[in-house]
């Protein structure tokens, strides 16, 4: 879902550039404040796998393929404002190295995936573990939802962005690209499940870490 | 073992990178809805080119080009997001030193 150069609006770079640094201005100073130090090495490990994980698109129907965003993991092992971090630290990496992702597009990039991604993510996983106590399942389910959630909001930002740049008309983009993240979404739904099942074997006690919240 | 545990979980993630060929070549989400609905055309090349599309250059190999690639931005990554806590952090675990 990374947006090229060309498909958005002076406005809509501004805006979106304007909102990302200011969600990475916070996400700097609440993980400053609350990140622990068992938790430094999984931020670069979060970092490496989502990038690593990215490249792998997988198809879906027709002809179309997609890859996981990896915001919800990250979220969900390190809270929101960590998972922004994350994601920017990829987006950017990705955009200024490999060329994925417009350099005027990144703030809008970061805003999808990172800032929406992660937040959607982080209050679904907790709405379901909090309905469904915190087992193994609920874990799971949560992990599947909030995964699911987070590509789909990301693609409804990603499709309004491109109307309101008049790149399409919103009637046009916004069912296509729902469409076909809904889709993806079950993909990313299917390996953030798959991850956080291998965490809860391995090292459950990264799932008891206190995530990082603002306030709190 | 246990505080090696984020170097086994490099390990699986340049692992991952290596299967990177293996991925479906066909175009994403995005793509495929802005050739679909006829604004594919509007995007611009960059302005540069790096590691342009996942695929280190020169090396004409293209599977091992890609595995190059995705080594490279595997590692920049943990150690930007490791480097970048750490920075993070430094103050407090001083006030704490």
């Amino acid at each position: 879902m990374h947006i090229p150069d060309g498909f958005l609006n002076v406005a809509t770079v501004a805006t979106t550039a304007a909102v990302s640094a200011g969600g990475i201005g916070g996400a700097v100073r609440i993980v400053g404040k609350k990140l622990g130090e068992k938790q430094v090495p999984l931020m670069g490990i979060l970092a490496a796998f989502i990038f690593a994980a990215q490249m792998l698109n997988f198809p879906v129907a027709g002809g179309t393929s997609g890859h996981v965003i990896g915001a919800a993991l990250a979220a969900i092992l390190l809270g929101p404002w960590a998972a922004v971090l994350i994601m920017s630290c990829v987006l950017i990496a990705q955009c200024l190295i490999f060329q994925d992702g417009g350099l005027l597009a990144l703030g809008a990039n970061i805003f999808n995936m990172g800032i929406v991604a992660s937040f959607s993510a982080y209050y679904v996983y907790k709405l379901i573990t909090w309905l469904a106590g915190n087992a193994r399942k609920s874990t799971l389910v949560g992990g599947f939802a909030a995964a699911w959630v987070s590509v789909f909001l990301a693609s409804i930002f990603c499709a309004v962005e491109l109307a309101v740049s008049g790149s399409s008309p919103l009637g046009v983009v916004l069912p296509a690209m729902a469409g076909v993240h809904a889709l993806i979404g079950i993909g990313e739904g299917l390996i953030t499940t798959a991850v956080l099942g291998l965490v809860l074997a391995t090292r459950a006690d990264l799932l008891q870490l206190q995530r990082i919240r603002a306030g709190g | 073992m246990k505080s090696k545990w984020w170097l086994i979980s490099l390990l699986v993630c340049l692992a991952v990178a290596c299967i990177s060929p293996l991925a479906s070549s066909s175009p994403d989400g995005l793509e495929r809805v802005a050739e679909d609905k006829g604004f594919l055309g509007l995007a611009g090349d960059a302005p540069y080119q790096v590691i342009a599309d996942y695929v280190f250059p020169g090396i004409a190999n293209e599977a091992l080009a890609t595995i190059l690639a995705g080594i490279i931005g595997t590692l920049v990554l943990f150690g930007a997001a490791y480097g970048l806590a750490w920075l993070l952090t430094l103050k407090r675990r001083r006030a704490l030193a």
